[in-house]
């Protein structure tokens, strides 16, 4: 009995030691996987100018899963940032603060761009909101009536398309960039093929007209990639006719392989989405605990470093990889807000 | 050898006997070709499994085996005191601080140099630093603050070329598409020939590959964390689960009493041997991080995650080899006058040893290779430095040929392979191992 009250007395000291062994000493880093690759440039680059500071630790897991860890409280064994491409929900707020997180500071990076591309050697499109709302909507406007989608091809969705059949791989439910899909893309279309005011004579409330404008045809026309942009490339490479939703960045590095589609008559660039004329784009954020600030060593000086204009300026290595910088005076009024403290 | 018994003596046999055997005979023929058509089927199927092997085996070599060699750039520079230590201190200290840039003007200095460059063209020049890994200037920075010996010389020094220059170099990107959709323009090619021509480009092994940690760089990138993660991991898994399921199943199978209770056990390892790893990921996240507090990313919650998906394995193959042993070696241990324990630990688990190594061999094997837990407890990092303690952030080779998968450059596609090569190597080395170690402890009797 002695022998075995002295064993689980050394295992139990052993798990004490093992807490208390530990002190955040890096900056850990969770959330969107679209912010990740601008987040690890930032962090490397951040290691080798400080080299007083460890480099900071960067996971990805989506943004969700990001803000989720990062509202589970404060203290050592927590994020201190999350990486989001979108803004916070209300609901995820009041998780953090309930969980102690009170102070959130908000960091709007720049922008990220969501191109249509399809096989290089196949036609050029030239896409418009409503073009994609009819092809893959659940239900859309037929002679005045709302009807199951009846278009198979893309060439019944307009005359001079081609005679492909529909396969539009899109991102997946969880998928940070279904959220801007869904609004600029289906909502915009079905507002504009006069779907919604059909929704809304059909009786539905406001919200759930807009839920209905952005349910997708469920008869394998329309495939949600849950994963990376990688799996979407290999669909359309298996799928020559496939149309498949990308990331810019992703666009840029395979331009051997893809062409791009242009929205509402603009082609997606660098440009065209920082002055705001490409319609399908949006903000992309990090969220950063106040608490920390000051407990976790470089962390105010890493929020510094990110918003530089050498990180995440026109000709930084973020925006080599694909990210959109915001203009000048939005960069300086986000590093002045963080420097003044503002929270959420 | 029952062919000859029966149709030799059949001869010397009368009418009715013959008719009889001829009959058995018959029926031999067919049992003969049913073992022949068995073992077709046996040679086809393994025929089969080792092309579908070699298909693996073939894809992924052929893919990953160009990033064991790297292409780099050897350039002499001048270690100019004036720009290095301009205050006249050539301490590691004062290396480490002060302006950053004036790494990247010793750089643009003897790339200037090599490839006579007009000095005032500035594009020229910029076109030049494109080829070299951005990552230089700090690489040339900490190896001089590693040697500060150095400032004041003139050395050779070997670049990394940035990914795409490398995979122009390996073919991946191919010089014969557009110059519009190429990652490489063609000022990039003209430079590369330049370079080529003067002997200052050459292709070298990789050694970065198993030394450096995560980069967003392709040509700097490394599995060096991840191996020393898992590495971490695999000792902590055996370390725990190699005595605790040990201990438990001869516990089990030699002195716990046979009634329900020892039952439910069995049948309950069993199925926790057969429940998907990704469960144990969500209970690590629960126990060892939400309400134990342990680190993130840490190696040692990997460890002990690893370690519950492994015990099931280890218990299970170890009461497999403590039941092989035959009954007579337990009574004779007994009748000689030895103790029950003494029976098990000098008689019994010796000879079940070489089953209890194999088990806890593949257990290993089968932990080094497992992602879906990891990714629950924050091994899926982004991770530069190297753990000193299993308590510091770290990833896993699994989780890091993961990360590496879902990267869009070239360069890192390679990688991808490369790594996948480097974890079956691991696999391969402990299973041979684990057969090792069996002919070694084996015992007859």
């Amino acid at each position: 009995m002695k022998f075995s009250t002295a064993a689980s007395a050394f295992v139990l000291g052993l798990c004490a030691t093992g807490t208390a062994a530990f002190a955040a000493e890096q900056i850990h880093i969770a959330g969107s996987s679209t912010v990740l690759p601008y987040a690890t440039i930032v962090a490397e680059a951040f290691a080798e100018a400080n080299p007083n500071f460890k480099a900071p630790i960067v996971e990805g897991g989506g943004s969700s899963a990001g803000l989720k860890e990062f509202c589970k409280g404060v203290g050592d064994d927590t994020i201190d940032i999350a990486d989001a491409s979108r803004p916070i929900k209300d609901s995820e707020l009041e998780a953090c603060k309930a969980a102690g997180v009170t102070e959130v500071q908000e960091i709007r990076i720049g922008y990220d761009g969501i191109v249509f591309a399809s096989d290089i050697k196949g036609p050029d499109f030239a896409f418009e909101p409503a073009d994609w709302f009819n092809a893959i909507g659940a239900q859309v406007l037929k002679d005045g009536q709302l009807v199951d989608n009846p278009n198979a091809k893309w060439s019944d969705v307009k005359a001079d398309f081609p005679d492909w059949e529909i396969a539009a791989y899109i991102p997946g439910e969880k998928h940070g960039t279904r959220e801007v899909f869904e609004l600029n893309v289906l909502l915009a279309g079905c507002k504009a093929t006069k779907a919604y005011d059909a929704f809304i004579a059909s009786g539905l409330a406001k919200g759930d007209a807009e839920k209905a404008c952005y349910k997708v045809r469920k008869d394998g026309k329309a495939v949600d990639i849950d994963g990376e942009y990688n799996e979407t490339l290999a669909r359309i490479d298996s799928n020559k006719t496939g149309i498949g939703v990308f990331g810019l960045a992703f666009y840029e590095n395979n331009q051997d392989k893809l062409k791009v589609a242009t929205m509402s008559g603009i082609a997606p660039s660098v440009e065209t989405i920082s002055k705001g004329e490409y319609p399908v784009s949006r903000p992309l954020f990090f969220y950063v605990k106040k608490a920390h600030l000051g407990v976790v060593p470089g962390l105010k000086e890493y929020v510094e470093f990110f918003l530089a204009d050498q990180m995440i300026g026109p000709r930084s290595p973020a925006v080599a990889k694909g990210l959109v910088p915001a203009p000048k005076d939005e960069r300086q009024k986000v590093l002045a807000d963080f420097q003044a403290g503002k929270t959420l | 050898m029952t062919e000859a018994a029966s149709t030799v003596p059949a001869s010397r046999l009368g009418g009715a006997e013959v008719r009889k055997i001829s009959k058995i005979d018959i029926g031999l023929k067919r049992r003969y070709a049913a073992e022949r058509r068995f073992r077709t089927y046996g040679v086809l199927a393994v025929t089969i499994a080792i092309c579908f092997l070699v298909a693996l085996f073939s894809s992924i070599v052929s893919r990953g085996y160009t990033a064991f060699q790297q292409t780099r750039i050897s350039m002499i520079v001048d270690f100019d005191p004036n720009i290095i230590a301009p205050d006249g201190d050539r301490s590691a200290d004062a290396v480490m601080s002060g302006n950053a840039f004036r790494f990247d003007d010793l750089i643009a200095a003897s790339l200037q140099k090599t490839l006579e460059l007009d000095p005032n063209d500035e594009d020229a020049l910029y076109d030049a630093l494109d080829l070299l890994s951005k990552g230089s200037a700090p690489m040339l920075r900490s190896m001089i603050a590693n040697d500060p010996s150095l400032i004041g010389t003139k050395r050779n020094v070997d670049f990394y070329a940035t990914g795409d220059v490398d995979s122009f170099i390996k073919g991946s990107i191919r010089a014969d598409i557009p110059e519009s959709q190429r990652l490489i323009k063609d000022k990039h090619i003209a430079l590369i020939e330049k370079l080529e021509n003067e002997g200052a480009l050459r292709l070298a092994f990789n050694t970065g590959l198993f030394t450096n940690g995560a980069s967003t760089r392709p040509e700097m990138a490394g599995v060096g964390v991840a191996l020393v993660g898992s590495l971490y991991m695999m000792l902590v898994v055996l370390v725990l689960s190699l005595p605790l399921g040990v201990a438990g199943s001869i516990y089990l199978e030699e002195f716990a009493p046979k009634n329900r209770w020892t039952d439910l056990i069995e049948v309950n390892i069993n199925n926790l041997a057969a429940v998907p790893s990704i469960v144990y990921g969500l209970l690590g996240l629960a126990v060892f991080i939400n309400f134990a507090h342990l680190p993130r990313s840490a190696s040692l919650v990997g460890g002990l995650v690893l370690t519950l998906t492994t015990l099931p394995t280890i218990i299970i193959a170890t009461r497999a080899a403590l039941k092989a042993v035959p009954p007579s070696i337990r009574e004779a241990g007994l009748g000689v006058g030895a103790s029950k324990m003494q029976t098990v630990f000098h008689h019994v688990l010796p000879l079940a040893m070489p089953g209890v190594l194999t088990g806890t061999i593949i257990g290993l094997a089968h932990a080094l290779g497992e992602t879906a837990p990891l990714l629950m407890i924050g091994m899926k990092a982004f991770v530069v430095e190297y753990p000193t303690t299993p308590f510091d952030p770290a990833t896993a080779l699994p989780t890091q040929i993961y990360m590496w998968a879902t990267e869009p450059e070239r360069a890192f596609t390679e990688r991808t392979s490369a790594a996948i090569i480097v974890l079956l190597a691991f696999l391969l080395a402990m299973n041979s191992l684990a057969i090792i170690l069996r002919r070694a402890f084996e015992r007859r009797w």
